[in-house]
């Protein structure tokens, strides 16, 4: 069940004057969250679920400072994301990468891949699972700068606003940077989107819109 | 105004956040109208998004909430982080 603004605000205030036992009810709806933030960016289970344990746990002792101008669960994913980086300069999951590398890679290729046709919706028209599994697989290689943009805008859903100040960023590095993301990713998948769908003439895709 | 693709490209990002001004988003479309390969591309990403956001697409392990849960409680119930001493 999704929790109220005003339910949240309720349990929050109940939490600090010493029912602690809702902080359990409270952080239910975001286990997830907090999860998924943690493993698409340190991409292992153990560290990831490690990591949201630490999130949850700072997040009790830290709840007095919520103050409620952003989301809870924004808040949250926010907690989520310095935890992964955090452990990510810590432990080096790879050694080539570096948060610390702020500086932007111009000389990337952030063009899109060329398809014939391809504009089925992946859960109809490949293999769910299969089709999830190399999504997983594109969003791990791409370098930690733009796949924690992608992270929060694209799977948490936060905005530019709150995605720029999650990360200490500008709004304008947040889209630059949100951009080459879906690039990238359009790039690395392109090979696994091509399928047997006849080309449709005159029809351009409108089905979302 | 005639776009090449490249632009277009350079575009699609803010088209589908929906940033873009009236006059290029008119030109982006037009184009969109009359290009396989861009409208392509298009699709292509916003499907991947699509998938992206998709409840389904990243599980949880299993136990991962009972486990969640259990620690939290062990916090919860350890008396150097009881509220009075929060404040």
């Amino acid at each position: 069940m999704a929790t109220t603004v005003e339910q949240e605000k309720e349990l929050i205030a109940r939490i600090l004057a010493g029912e602690v036992d809702l902080f359990h009810q409270l952080v239910r709806p975001y286990e997830k969250l907090v999860y998924v933030t943690a493993f698409t960016m340190l991409r292992n289970d153990a560290e990831a679920e490690d990591a949201a344990q630490e999130v949850m746990i700072n997040a009790f002792r830290h709840l007095k400072s919520f103050r409620g101008e952003a989301k809870f669960s924004t808040w949250l994913v926010t907690i989520a994301m310095n935890e992964a980086r955090q452990r990510l300069r810590r432990i080096k999951v790879a050694a080539q990468e570096s948060l610390d590398e702020e500086k932007e890679e111009h000389e990337g290729d952030f063009t899109p891949a060329f398809l014939t046709d391809w504009r089925e919706i992946p859960s109809e028209a490949l293999e769910k699972k299969e089709m999830a599994q190399k999504l997983r697989e594109a969003v791990a290689q791409l370098p930690p700068i733009y796949r924690e943009v992608l992270v929060l805008r694209d799977l948490e859903e936060l905005n530019q606003e709150e995605t720029a100040a999650a990360l200490g960023i500008n709004v304008t590095l947040v889209k630059v940077r949100l951009h080459r993301a879906r690039m990238m990713l359009q790039k690395l998948l392109a090979p696994y989107l091509k399928t047997a769908a006849p080309a449709r003439k005159g029809f351009f895709g409108r089905m979302f819109s | 105004m005639k776009l090449e693709c490249k632009h277009v490209w350079e575009h699609i990002s803010e088209y589908l956040d929906h940033q873009l001004d009236a006059e290029l988003l008119k030109n982006i479309e037009n184009h969109l109208e009359n290009c396989e390969v861009c409208s392509a591309i298009l699709d292509s990403t916003r499907n991947i998004l699509v998938l992206t956001a998709d409840d389904r697409t990243y599980e949880l392990p299993v136990g991962y909430s009972e486990r969640l849960h259990k620690r939290l409680e062990r916090v919860l119930r350890d008396e150097e982080t009881l509220p009075e001493k929060l404040k």
